[in-house]
């Protein structure tokens, strides 16, 4: 017989207790003024051109709010992909949808990485 | 108990197409609405990045897209949904800390939610244009 408390150290079915729940919380809590900033970013920089917009990513505190930004709004978004598809899609079409959301978020999420990096060091 | 057949007849609670639409649950169902929009959008953002990592030609045609009648529809919902999915995310963080899940308050948040998040796009979008000249 599980006890509640039996439960509890096994980390539930999944195994991982409240981790994806928490992890949730945290991006989402990060992604704030992470989002503010991109909105704020875009807003100061309409029109202008391509060299002023790659030297202002290139700035180092820059770089650096778009890579949290990033980062954690591909945790994010892999979390809540994944809590719709669990919604509409069933059985062994669900795990290769999953699969692919979590192929998008880390291809996404790599493809501004490597975007961000270049502007900074590469030329 | 375990048998299949059972399983697949016993009894569903009432589903969407049950209940009268409410306020709350369709900020519910926007709010998952938004967040998918926001994975588009996400799309968005990397393809600018990475077009400007490429160099100023492959900027040049991200660029005219964005400028476009069609990609500042696209760029306009985007950040309605970015706005509204982060007001929305902010009053599920204060449901969880225990607060604001009363009837009335709940209510407040929808709206707050909805009329929050279009005076913001707007704004943003004016100020947006008001930098780049247009009044």
């Amino acid at each position: 017989m599980a006890t509640a408390l039996k439960r509890v150290r096994g980390l539930g079915s999944a195994r991982s207790g409240t981790e994806t729940f928490w992890r949730q919380r945290v991006t989402a809590v990060a992604n704030i003024p992470l989002v503010i900033f991109l909105i704020l970013a875009i807003v100061t920089h309409i029109g202008a051109d391509y060299g002023m917009m790659r030297a202002f990513i290139a700035r180092p505190l820059v770089a650096l709010a778009f890579l949290a930004l990033i980062i954690s709004a591909a945790i994010h978004m892999r979390i809540g992909l994944k809590e719709i598809i669990e919604d509409y899609v069933h059985g062994g079409a669900k795990v290769i949808v999953i699969l692919l959301a979590t192929f998008f978020a880390a291809g996404v999420g790599l493809a501004s990485i490597v975007a961000i990096l270049k502007i900074s060091f590469g030329s | 108990m375990g048998d299949a057949k059972l399983a697949a007849n016993r009894p569903l609670s009432p589903h969407l197409s049950i209940y009268r639409p409410m306020l709350t649950m369709l900020m519910s169902i926007a709010h998952r609405i938004t967040g998918f929009g926001n994975a588009v959008g996400f799309l968005l953002l990397a393809w600018w990045l990475v077009a400007i990592a490429a160099g100023p030609e492959k900027y040049a045609v991200v660029s005219s897209f964005f400028g476009s009648i069609v990609g500042r529809t696209v760029l306009f919902l985007f950040s309605w949904g970015l706005i509204h999915h982060m007001l929305g995310g902010i009053r599920h963080l204060i449901w969880d800390t225990g607060h604001g899940l009363d009837k009335t308050s709940v209510e407040i948040f929808a709206l707050a939610t909805i009329i929050g998040s279009t005076v913001l796009t707007i704004l943003v979008w004016l100020v947006g244009y008001w930098l780049k000249g247009a009044f």
